[in-house]
Formats: structure tokens, sequence, C-alpha cells
């Protein structure tokens, strides 16, 4: 009685620990990006071509612009894809990084409620309608998180001459989330927000809110890619991850970045050959 | 109620388009959970037995580690256990972080105070009853041990259904170790928090329809194997 | 293993002394009653003696072993029954199996050994859900079955309604004609008049007088006994 109960529950103890054990032995890397970009859906699309090719498996994981550098610096990821260019190079300089590459662009855009109190609505100016808010106290969201889209939204006050941080009053609310809890937020109190496109378009919450200015070459978002240091970090998967990286530059990478749509609207623009973007 | 009424549609639209991506973050949630709370009982059960019937020096202090431990919030469990795992960390070489195994060490130190815990109650209890009769009959402190926490088996169950719901329903751990990868570490829970981040809150509360299904039937199975039980053991 | 010798045993807690120096040989042979009214230090003593708690002063000695109690030699009933939650017979074979008794043999002996109590019909039933009086008489099985030398009860009647009272006083007579040494604790005059040869009788903790039971109860030496048996004894 005591031996088979013994064996039984030694038995069950192995197959716990098989269930539990870490199963492939697939080749993967590990890439850090934004929120914004794996909402968007341009992973689901792009990757599948690439992992058919090279039988590299590409793990996605989503934070905020600063946490995925800070994740990459921690030596916890292969390939850093995110659309914040200063923080990218700082990146670099401290030597996490190898090479900054350019890729793709998209823009953002001032998502409103249709009720409009800033009356900038189809305008395209993004500095002249920041000003407008500001002027009309007219409730503004921000996402608060040191994101790409959050530097990009802090530098945009700064060329509009506005010290935010000093200058905010009730009517900016930061909420320290990503994109999505962003727009839901400003749905629901009908504020004016700093979106991507990308997000706007797969946003399915929208209440009352719309585009309100959109165009402005100010608004356009630049992604990098970058390869984590392999001197500095030694774990990283330094050919597989560089095989990552030649192909999302190459024709057939940006042309699978071209054709993914929603709907009819292409979301991000290739631009990998513009070596200064 | 809309809302509500719209999340049963979704969750038997999803179920019904026998989606394949969405069996496999049902599957890694039932494998990730059930596997954590396996393991955790193996752990706190025993130490729960152990602290139950003996006596030592600190022993209150350690019942009041084990009840303030249940608290733990998961989304602390997850930081440290991040760091603990990241490659910057103490075991960063085992290469475990961003995986399900990730996933079941945090959701098994989540849930071990849980069963410690509530189980040590229940078999200090149980032990007043038994202690004399057990000494008497010539049971080492083991075996007695061993014979309490199997008289006890059905109010373990329970405990240890306490603890996989609270595995099952937590996401702050999962977030942080697992990474939320596409087809690798996305469970429920995490997709849940995607789908409601991205505004798609018909699509995340028919999950969460799911999600709950799911524990009820659980619980729901336990339930009848108990009942077997007691009718045949009383 | 017998005889038992207690020496100037005393036993505190809390701050209190419940047995206070009880000096005592118990010999095979005659059934040994201890009588006392409630709170005397009874229950305390025989749990002494079967070594549930250990003296705070004296000896407790069993013979040939020195003071180290053998297990499974003696085995305890007490007032109320614990049965583990299976079956009755697996109650039975529990005890069997701590004794090393092989699985076939436990099998058996368990087997006769409810025959013999009148309880055969209930061996597969939870043994949980039997009554008070079942309870008792499948803790007396589940003692007996070890074949002990000593059997130690500590008031196994006093939950017990009348008709369960006097199965439980048969079952007890039984063992003790298979050969077992009856150690019982009682503070019912009647049974100890019925079941006992011997009177150990306990008053606040300590030993006050031993008898035979006719002349303890016809002729009682100490007045404390006297006033017991007349029962003007406190009760508390």
């Amino acid at each position: 009685m005591e031996l088979r109960r013994n064996l039984i529950g030694t038995g069950l103890a192995l197959a716990v620990l098989a269930f539990a054990a870490p199963a492939t032995a697939q080749k993967f890397i590990t890439v850090a990006s934004t929120t914004s970009t794996e909402q968007s859906g341009l992973f689901k699309h792009v990757l599948p071509i690439f992992e058919k090719k090279s039988g590299i498996q590409v793990r996605v994981v989503a934070l905020g612009t600063g946490q995925a550098l800070d994740l990459a610096r921690r030596g916890d990821a292969d390939v850093v894809f995110v659309h914040a260019k200063s923080q990218e190079e700082k990146f670099i300089q401290e030597g996490h990084g190898v090479k900054r590459l350019p890729v793709m662009y998209n823009d953002f855009v001032l998502i409103g409620p249709k009720a409009d109190p800033a009356k900038i609505g189809g305008g395209k100016d993004i500095v002249d309608a920041l000003k407008k808010i500001k002027g009309a106290s007219a409730p503004f969201v921000s996402r608060g998180d040191r994101s790409g889209t959050h530097s990009a939204e802090i530098n945009l006050w700064k060329i509009a001459g506005i010290d935010i941080a000093k200058e905010k009053g009730p009517w900016y609310r930061e909420v320290g989330q990503g994109m999505g809890p962003a727009l839901n937020t400003s749905s629901s109190m009908g504020a004016y927000v700093l979106s991507d496109r990308a997000t706007w378009l797969a946003f399915k919450n929208r209440g009352s809110l719309v585009i309100s200015v959109e165009g402005d070459k100010r608004l356009f978002n630049q992604y990098g890619v970058i390869l984590v240091n392999p001197e500095k970090h030694k774990n990283v998967k330094r050919a597989e991850g560089q095989a990552f990286i030649d192909w999302i530059v190459s024709p057939e990478g940006q042309k699978a970045i071209a054709d993914y749509k929603i709907g009819s609207d292409q979301l991000f623009f290739p631009n990998a050959h513009e070596a200064a973007a | 109620m809309g809302d509500l009424t719209s999340a049963f549609t979704e969750a038997g639209r999803l179920i019904a388009g026998a989606d394949s991506e969405l069996y496999a973050i049902v599957a890694l949630s039932l494998r990730v959970s059930l596997t954590a709370v396996v393991v955790a009982a193996m752990i706190g059960l025993p130490l729960g037995a152990i602290v139950a019937i003996t006596r030592f020096p600190g022993r209150d202090a350690v019942i009041v580690a084990f009840n303030a431990l249940m608290g733990l919030p998961p989304v602390v469990v997850g930081l440290l256990v991040y760091l603990a795992l990241s490659r910057a960390g103490p075991l960063g070489p085992l290469g475990l972080l961003f995986t399900p195994t990730a996933m079941i060490v945090a959701q098994t130190i989540l849930i071990a105070p849980i069963i410690a815990g509530l189980s040590r109650q229940t078999l200090e209890d149980a032990w007043q009853e038994y202690a004399e009769q057990l000494r008497s009959l010539g049971a080492t402190p083991l075996r007695g041990g061993l014979t309490l926490l199997w008289d006890t088996r059905f109010s373990l169950v329970t405990i240890v259904l306490a603890g996989f719901g609270r595995a099952a329903a937590e996401v702050g751990a999962v977030m942080i170790v697992g990474g939320n990868i596409d087809g690798v570490t996305r469970v429920m829970t995490t997709a849940i928090a995607l789908e409601t981040s991205k505004g798609d809150l018909p699509l995340a509360l028919g999950l969460g329809v799911i999600l709950v299904t799911l524990v009820i039937a659980v619980n729901a199975a336990a339930q009848l194997i108990k009942s077997a039980a007691q009718r045949r053991y009383g | 293993m017998l005889p038992l010798l207690l020496d100037n045993v005393c036993f505190a807690a809390g701050g209190h002394t419940i047995i206070d120096g009880v000096t005592c040989e118990i010999a095979s042979g005659p059934r040994t009653i201890i009588l006392g009214p409630n709170g005397a230090g009874k229950s305390v003593l025989m749990r002494l003696c079967h070594g549930l708690l250990t003296p705070s002063a004296g000896r407790i000695e069993w013979s040939g072993n020195g003071s180290h109690r053998r297990l499974h030699a003696q085995a305890m009933v007490f007032q109320r029954p614990v049965m583990l939650r299976r079956s009755a017979l697996a109650n039975v074979t529990y005890g069997l199996e701590l004794a090393g008794v092989s699985r076939r043999e436990r099998e058996l002996r368990a087997q006769d050994v409810l025959d013999v109590v009148g309880l055969a019909h209930l061996a597969q039933r939870p043994a949980r859900v039997l009554s008070g009086g079942e309870q008792q008489k499948l803790a007396l099985a589940r003692a007996w079955a070890l074949g002990p030398e000593v059997l130690f009860l500590d008031e196994p009647t006093a939950n017990l309604d009348p008709g369960a009272t006097r199965e439980v006083e048969t079952i007890v007579g039984q063992i003790r004609a298979s050969g077992t040494k009856i150690v019982m604790t009682t503070h019912n005059l009647g049974q100890a008049r019925r079941l006992g040869d011997e009177i150990l009788f306990i008053s606040a903790g300590r030993l006050v007088e031993r008898a035979p039971v006719d002349r303890f109860f016809i002729q009682p030496a100490s007045a404390e006994a006297a006033a017991f048996i007349r029962g003007e004894l406190p009760w508390s």
C-alpha cells in the first residue's frame, strides 16, 4: 500500500516537472518593442514571413519605449525596435547597442472630441493646435510614461514654446499608461490626446473621438532597430538578431511593412534607405 | 448591461469559432496555473503540517509570516522574480525569463503561502482532535502528520482550489515575468489586459467570461470528486 | 512489561498541581479501576501511565525495558473515540500497520476482531458515520487487535446510553478473558463494582486508598472514600 502510493506520488511529481520544464528547442530571439507597435498588429502580419524564411521565432515583449530600452540594458532582449531617436542614440552611446538603423515611420495624429472645445478641428498645424488647447484649458490626456509617444508630445509642446511641466494645469491629465488606455480615458472624458495613427486605427472604443489635426511633418514618428551589444551582454544571440535586422531593412522586409494595412489604410511607411532618418 | 450581453455573445463566438489561438491561450493558462498549484501544494501542505504539529522557537513568527504572505501582491512577486531571472540578475544564466516556466515559478511563490497558511490552521484544528489517539496507536510525528493530511483531505482540496483560483485570476506576476509574448507566454489574464488596453472591450469581456467559466469548471470537477469520495469515506 | 511502577509521580500544568505524589505498582492479573470524583486527576494519571504525558517529577517505569514504553504492547481507549476518515475495517488495520503487521495478516485480524465485537456488518462503512456506541466498540476492536498486554480505558462509557454501555462492558470482559490487563477509570460506582477487582481511589491528585473492590465499597478505610461512596464529594 505504502510502496504503491509512493510510486504514484513520484510518477505524478515527475509528470508535473516535465509539464513545467521549458519545452522547445527552436531558435528564437527576444525583441523589446513598444505597446503601440504591437497593438497596431504590425508584428502579427510581418513576423510570420520572417519566421517562415529563417526558422527563427521572434518573441516580442511589448512595453513602453523607456521600459523596452531598460529591458535591453539588463540584457533581457536581443534586439530593440522602438521609436524614440534621442533615447536610442543615448542607448548606443552607453554601449548597450551596436548600431541604429532606421526602419519605417508612421505618424501621430491629434485626436479630440467631436465637440472640439479648442476649435482646432481640421487643422494642419500641430503647434498652433497645442497653443489653442492650452489657451482654452481644454482637457488633454498625456501618456506620461516615458514612451516614444510621450517624448514626441513633450517635444511638440517645446516647439510651441510651452514648458508643459511648469505650465500644465488641471486640464492636463497624465495617465502613466499605454496608448490604448490613454485613448480609453480620452474617450470617456472627451479630451484631446496625441496618438500614433496605427493604434488609433485599431482602436475600437472611440466614443465621440475623431482626428482633429493630422499631416503636420512634425508629427512623423521614426522607428529604429538596434542589435543589443553582444560584447556587453554575452547572452545576446548575435547571429539570429542580426538576421532579423538584416531582413527588416531588406527590400522584402520593407515590402512586408508597407503591405500591412487596416482596411485600405497603410499604417507604416518603410524608409530604411533614408540613412539619416 | 448591454456590455455584459455582448460579452456573452462574444464569448460564444470565440468558442464556436474554434480559434486555435484562443485554445492555445486557454491551454497555457491551465498549464501554468495547474502546475503552479500542484508544486505549491507539494511545498505548502507539508510546511503547513509541520508548523501545525510541531512546536519550535519562533513558531508564532512563522505563522504570522504565512498569514501575511497570503496577501503578497502579484505584481510585487512578478517584479522580484523578474529581477532574479533577468540576465542582469542572479539566476540570469538559466534563461528562464519570458517563458512559461518563469510564470509557473512566480505563481508558485504567490500561492504556496496561501496553501501553507490555510492548511496550517485546518491541520492545527484537526490535530487537536487526532493527536492523542494517533500517538496512542504508536504513530510517529511524521506518520501522524501524513495521516492527518490524508484525513483532512476534503478541507485541503478546498484550500488548494482557492490557490488555483488566485493563480488563474492574477495578471501582475505573469505579465512581468512572462512578457505577454504572442504565442509563447500569453495567458487569459494578460490577453484580457491587452484587449482592454486596445479598447476592444467586448472581446476582453468575452475572454473574461471564458476565464470565469474555466475556473468554475475546475471547481465543479473537484466538487464532484469530493462528493463521491465523501460518500465513500465519510 | 508489567508490573508498572509509579514512584512519587507528580504532574503540574499551568501552575496547578494535578497529580501530587502518587506511588503504586500495577501488576498483571486483577482488573484495576481508578475511581474518584471529577477533577481528581484520573484521566491525567492514566495518560501518564500510557505515556501520553511526562511526569513533572518522579518516575514511571515498566519492567524489563526501563521506563521506555514499548510501542503496541499497551493500548488506550478514550472517552470520545477518534475515528479516521476511512472505513471501520481500515481504522483497525491502521493500528496493525503501525505495529508492523503484514498486509494479509492485518486484514484477517481486523476482520476477526470486528466479528467478535459484532461490527462485521459495518466493516466497509465510513467509521465517522457510525453511532457513538458503534464507534466506541470499534475503538475497542482497534485496541484489542493489537493484542496489547495492558488496555487503558478512560471513562469509556461516560457518553453512551445504557444499552451501548452494556455492550462495551461485555467487550471489555472479552478482552480481559483473552489475557489483557484492564486498567479503567470511571466515576460511576456501579460500573466500578461490576467491572473491577481492585480499586485505586484518587482524590485531589493523590492516591488515597487502594483495596479489593468488595472491601472498598463495604468498608472504605479513608474518609474521602467513604464520603465519595455516600455521594457527598463535590463533582467539580
